[in-house]
């Protein structure tokens, strides 16, 4: 069976009918149209408090070539 | 400090032997002739500024970007970073793994190439600029656009001249500025017009919170009527010499340009300055309009849809000088009614200075209306 692009952005997450029915009522009269668009929503902003992990794309040299041109345009003193 | 958007941050500049021999493949490439707007995209993505990307969208992000506003991997991006081909250059580039973008005769970049595909300009222009208006600009030029794309991974061989070298920091630098100047929290103020004293106390008011204020002009094409980008940097200097702590406020350019989206080129310019190194971005009203296409306040919801961008908006709504309270003021502060408020607008504003005049010191300090008038051209193709 072919699958649609559509089909294939989104995936199911099993959480409690209870839980479901929660967000549902709570959801009600909100922007949310879905309670699926709500947890999206909330798990994005959990996940956005874990700060993002990655390296600068400098290293300590480039940082000094870096200040040397800042004092020559006058950013720093 | 916030991490590079996507926790990636991107240096696609090439140095030293590397460069040298790019340089040298270069020759022997197909060369993608590219615009102004173009060699902007491509130094933006190298320096960082567009973080994480490392190249122009392949299908699946540009179709992610126009449906959801999202990257392939969820990571939040409104505006397509895409590279449009003609048939000659679909032609040229049949078969190869890289090309040479070229800029006036001379080679800019190398592309490789991961990808040439078709994509559907109408949703695009729908979805981004949320009209089908192509009296829009940025519909305009997405209607008028061939239609195939071309993706992949860049490598900036040069980078272009500019009359702004002075102000023209990369995040690299704005980072290590901000650091030294021992700022952990900077609030950025994006614009595309002189400014007025609501301009200013807007930035005021953000700094007193914040350790830092980072004026950042967009520098770059824009409509007839805006102000010339020299204008735009000569007025801020004014203001700064006169009216700002030098270890309080730092200005530089933005060399992007302006794409008029609206609520989602709102995200795509926060996005920039979370990669500058900015904790903080002020929206406005209306900003990235034009026209009467977007609600007001839409650039202010918008990041709603957001929780995940990594920076934090700051929302302002309209100030105006009012007479009574002798200050700037707000629908929020002042009791007092429309007699009293003096508005402003933009659009007097230019027609004042256009017709020679000075705008009232409630409105333009008077160094930068000097600078202004100081200047022998003001608009963008003349116009005003």
């Amino acid at each position: 069976m072919n699958t649609t692009s559509e089909e294939n952005k989104f995936t199911s997450v099993s959480i409690p009918a209870p839980l479901f029915n929660k967000i549902k009522d709570r959801i009600a009269g909100t922007g949310f149209t879905s309670v699926s668009s709500y947890v999206a929503y909330i798990l994005r902003e959990v996940l956005a408090e874990t700060p993002e992990t990655g390296t600068e794309p400098f290293d300590k040299e480039d940082e000094e070539r870096v200040k040397d041109r800042l004092r020559s345009l006058g950013y720093l003193d | 400090m916030p991490s590079f958007h996507g926790g990636r941050g991107i240096n696609r500049v090439l140095a030293g032997v590397e460069r040298q021999r790019a340089l040298e493949d270069a020759r022997s490439l197909p060369a993608i002739e590219i615009d102004r707007d173009m060699v902007m995209d491509v130094e933006s993505i190298a320096f960082g500024i567009f973080s994480p990307l490392t190249g122009f969208l392949g299908k699946d992000d540009l179709q992610s970007v126009v449906e959801h506003g999202r990257l392939a991997n969820d990571v939040p991006w409104t505006i397509p970073i895409v590279l449009d081909l003609d048939a000659d250059q679909i032609d040229r580039i049949k078969g190869k793994e890289r090309a040479a973008l070229v800029y006036q005769g001379a080679p800019v970049a190398i592309l490789d190439i991961e990808d040439v595909y078709s994509f559907d300009k109408d949703e695009a222009a729908v979805n981004v600029y949320g009209t089908d208006d192509i009296k829009h600009p940025g519909v305009a030029k997405t209607i008028a656009m061939n239609g195939t794309l071309v993706s992949g991974p860049i490598s900036l061989l040069a980078e272009m001249e500019t009359p702004f070298k002075r102000y023209a920091l990369k995040p690299i630098e704005t980072r290590v500025l901000f650091k030294e100047k021992g700022w952990r929290t900077v609030v950025a103020f994006q614009t595309r017009n002189v400014p007025h004293i609501g301009h200013e106390y807007l930035q005021k008011t953000a700094l007193t919170f914040a350790d830092g204020l980072f004026i950042n002009p967009l520098i770059g094409k824009k409509k007839p009527g805006d102000f010339l980008d020299e204008v735009i940097v000569r007025s801020y200097e004014a203001l700064i010499e006169n009216y700002y702590l030098k270890a309080k406020a730092v200005m530089a350019v933005l060399q992007t340009e302006m794409r008029y989206a609206g609520p989602r080129e709102a995200i795509h310019h926060a996005i920039m300055r979370k990669n500058f190194g900015c904790t903080h971005f002020i929206v406005g009203r209306d900003h990235a309009g034009v026209g009467s296409y977007y609600d007001p306040f839409a650039a202010q919801k918008i990041f709603d849809d957001y929780p995940d961008i990594g920076i934090v908006p700051v929302f302002f709504n309209s100030f105006f000088y009012c007479t009574k309270c002798g200050s700037v003021s707000n629908e929020k502060t002042c009791p007092h009614d429309d007699s009293y408020r003096i508005g402003f607008s933009g659009t007097k504003i230019r027609q004042i200075l256009a017709d020679g005049g000075e705008p009232p010191a409630e409105v333009m300090r008077p160094e930068v209306t000097r600078a202004l008038l100081e200047e022998e051209e003001l608009f963008v193709e003349g116009h005003g």
